[in-house]
């Protein structure tokens, strides 16, 4: 069972945003003693998600939760957007498919980078994602 | 607006990046930096991003197009400095920026870069002085 230590949100809707939400991220991992090359990748995908809120969404509110299972805690982070929503989300998991200009790399790679990763969208109501990065995993 | 400043020093360009990027500031410095390589004729590109905690794929593809555009320009590109923990974060994201060339550090980026460009005949000089007086 995942518990909940403590809670914070964040509105990201320009991109200045994202460097704060990024450092307030790095804060929350810092307080949970992860190690660096985790705290990089968490904050990478965190990065990528928050660009496709900002790029698909024009931007979204994100929760940040210390959170902790057994004798491991981690960072769940939810990006909760109200955009057009995903067409067809078995395509935009996959490798180097975009329906922007970009490497297509963000939603796959993101999940690659983290140990829990989910997504939920509906076409004309918003998509939400939530990924855990554990503090060891 | 922010601006990531560039350094001339002889025929090469230099930029440490020392602030967190977001994706406008990396765009600028792709624009800003291509652009000098044209008018100063720039034969190298050495971005220092020991600083940078963070290259996503958006930043990734940026470091490649700079490469790209400016060995198009007739410049080559290094990237220097890069953390270890941005290296493997790089890789499982799926982007191993193949095809830009990396260095340790700026001193060894700066002889990878001399090793690369050929000696101009009537530059040669200048370039010498630059590099005695730095």
């Amino acid at each position: 069972m995942i518990i909940t230590l403590s809670k914070d949100e964040m509105a990201v809707v320009k991109e200045q945003d994202v460097v704060p939400f990024r450092n307030r991220v790095r804060e929350y991992a810092v307080k949970i003693k992860m190690g660096l090359v985790n705290q990089t990748k968490l904050i990478t995908a965190a990065s990528e998600l928050v660009r496709n809120m900002l790029r698909y969404a024009n931007g979204g509110k994100i929760r940040i939760e210390i959170v902790s299972k057994g004798r491991d805690n981690g960072i769940r982070l939810t990006f909760a957007d109200t955009g057009p929503g995903i067409q067809n989300i078995d395509l935009a998991m996959k490798d180097g498919y975009s329906t922007g200009k970009s490497l297509g790399l963000g939603l796959p790679g993101a999940r690659r980078l983290v140990n829990e990763f989910n997504i939920q969208t509906e076409t004309g109501k918003g998509t939400t994602v939530t990924i855990i990065k554990w503090s060891n995993g | 607006m922010d601006k990531i400043p560039i350094l001339k020093m002889g025929s090469f360009l230099l930029v440490t990046i020392q602030v967190d990027l977001y994706d406008r500031l990396a765009l600028n410095l792709e624009s800003d930096l291509i652009q000098m390589v044209d008018k100063i004729g720039a034969k190298g590109v050495l971005i220092d991003i020991s600083a940078v905690n963070i290259v996503d794929s958006f930043m990734g593809r940026i470091l490649g197009n700079i490469a790209s555009m400016s060995r198009i320009l007739d410049a080559q590109t290094v990237v220097v400095g890069m953390q270890p923990a941005v290296a493997i974060t790089l890789v499982e994201l799926g982007l191993p920026l193949n095809g830009v060339r990396t260095a340790l550090n700026v001193e060894k980026g700066m002889a990878l870069l001399q090793s690369m460009i050929p000696p101009e005949k009537g530059d040669e000089e200048n370039i010498e002085d630059d590099h005695n007086s730095f």
